[in-house]
């Protein structure tokens, strides 16, 4: 492999490589995929010189260490966290460079669950069907990264115009408020259950993942009880299981899927879903008027 | 009867601000509204849509601008019956040599044997894909030849695994849990991302399955 790479020094709980996506397979059962935090991945790339849709890493909780072998650009956002160079303290959200052979860690996050890094050039895998980004669900893309693995990078782009220095972000939510457009199986839950959904305090579960952000609080009463027919899903759709607790579908989520969708949160608002921590408290905010985004 | 569903056979839901589910009396309309959206579509007839999802009674539209206007369109569409040749046919060659053949045959009322030739002698059609990349949803087994899942499912179903459920057929793209009865196996590859087309089954595809001797 040439020197435009870098190899994985500490892969952390999960890392994997995400861009703008896979769209237009989903006929075929293949999520989209793509960055959870669409926004704080748009972001590195800019502050790096990048296409906004350039393959980038998306780390989980812990961060994650990788040791350039060709000096590098790189930014680190998403969810705010210490930024090292060779154990040196380096800003956090802002472009930085790194010498050959030195170690970039992002470590653990202080807030939020997904941090960022954009390499200048991106990050080079094979794409599968248009896109690099890792899917979970079905097992595409590259996997995730391990210690010791050696990463491509493109070839290196110009350092941004304006300097790339730090940019306002948003702060990883408090409280997650999902604003959600009821449907298109609403009609399959009491009007209790609705009145629940939209004044009830759901809490983020550990047992989320990059499918679905899964959540805990009083369970949805169906008004319907048969077996709905496996019917496409969107990506934000609020799929209610035979629990009765909702699920917010994110980017690897399954095509096609037999539980009612009581409703679907707008896209917006899912990058603060991705950065939302276990025992986050949840509200669901129904909006019934046509919004343009 | 000039098409296969007319004007007003369908309802349009909306889904999000940028998609609509558009739902239909059964199978064959379904197959019907999804084949004219690809007719449409190439013909440049369709405003830009970013996936066009069928299902069993379903046909999700996602990533449209103007969803609504859309939706009022679709309800005055009239739909032709779909050309059953433009979405092409394959031939899988199956060893019906699934574990549950048995129990399948059982509830068929017929010896394995008879199971296996009852169930390649059908016309299949892929209604829908999903569960994972390249697997189809086939339909073609009659109704009354409908069968339950396994009660447990199993936690690895091998690669080319050919199965039914309800009046469902599907093969295994690759090794994944499943429920489904397996009943035979197949060599022909499902899913290859290096090839084009990536999935051997698409919606609309007619499906043969044909009897192949020995181990």
């Amino acid at each position: 492999m040439s020197d435009r790479a870098f190899a994985v020094v500490r892969a952390g709980a999960l890392t994997t490589v995400q861009d703008g996506g896979r769209a237009g397979h989903a006929h075929l059962g293949v999520p989209r995929s793509g960055a959870l935090d669409a926004p704080a991945a748009r972001l590195v790339n800019r502050l790096v010189g990048n296409a906004e849709g350039a393959a980038v890493l998306e780390t989980t909780l812990t961060g994650c260490a990788v040791r350039p072998r060709c000096p590098v650009t790189v930014a680190v956002g998403g969810a705010p966290c210490r930024v090292t160079v060779d154990g040196r303290p380096a800003a956090w959200g802002a472009a930085l460079a790194v010498p050959a052979g030195a170690v970039l860690e992002a470590h653990p996050a202080v807030r939020g669950v997904r941090s960022y890094l954009a390499f200048a050039g991106g990050v080079a895998v094979e794409p599968v069907l248009g896109s690099r980004s890792t899917d979970l669900l079905s097992g595409l893309g590259p996997d995730p990264l391990t210690d010791g693995a050696v990463l491509p990078l493109g070839p290196g782009c110009a350092p941004p115009a304006g300097g790339g220095g730090p940019v306002p972000w948003p702060a990883p939510p408090g409280e997650l408020l999902l604003r959600i457009r009821l449907g298109p199986r609403d009609d399959w839950f009491t009007a209790g259950a609705l009145r629940t959904l939209a004044t009830a305090l759901y809490r983020v579960t550990s047992s989320g993942n990059r499918i679905g952000l899964r959540t805990d609080g009083p369970p949805l009463e169906r008004a319907v009880h048969g077996e709905l027919a496996s019917e496409g899903m969107v990506l934000g759709a609020v799929q209610v299981p035979p629990d009765g607790r909702p699920v917010v579908f994110l980017a690897d989520h399954p095509t096609t899927g037999g539980y009612p969708v009581v409703g679907v949160v707008a896209e917006p608002d899912l990058a603060a879903a991705a950065q939302a921590v276990p025992g986050t408290p949840v509200r669901f905010l129904p909006v019934r008027r046509r919004r343009r985004t | 009867m000039s098409g296969a569903l007319p004007p007003g056979a369908l309802r349009v839901l909306p889904v999000g601000e940028h998609a609509l589910l558009v739902e239909l009396p059964g199978e064959p309309e379904t197959g019907a509204l999804h084949a004219e959206l690809l007719r449409r579509r190439a013909a440049g007839l369709l405003p830009p849509v970013r996936e066009i999802v069928p299902a069993a009674r379903t046909v999700l539209l996602d990533g449209l601008d103007d969803p609504a206007r859309l939706a009022g369109e679709l309800a005055r569409w009239e739909i032709p019956r779909p050309d059953q040749r433009a979405a092409g046919s394959v031939e899988i060659r199956v060893r019906y040599d699934g574990p549950d053949l048995a129990d399948v045959a059982e509830l068929w009322g017929v010896t394995p044997r008879e199971a296996a030739e009852r169930h390649a002698s059908a016309g299949y059609r892929v209604a829908f894909c999903g569960f994972a990349p390249g697997f189809g949803y086939l339909t073609g087994l009659p109704e009354e030849w409908a069968v339950p899942r396994r009660s447990t499912p199993r936690t690895a179903v091998p690669a080319g695994s050919v199965a039914v459920a309800g009046a469902y057929t599907g093969v295994y793209p690759r090794s994944s849990p499943g429920g489904w009865q397996l009943i035979g196996t197949t060599d022909a590859v499902l899913w290859d991302p290096s090839r084009e087309p990536a999935a051997l089954l698409s919606p609309g595809t007619t499906v043969r399955f044909t009897v192949a001797e020995g181990p």
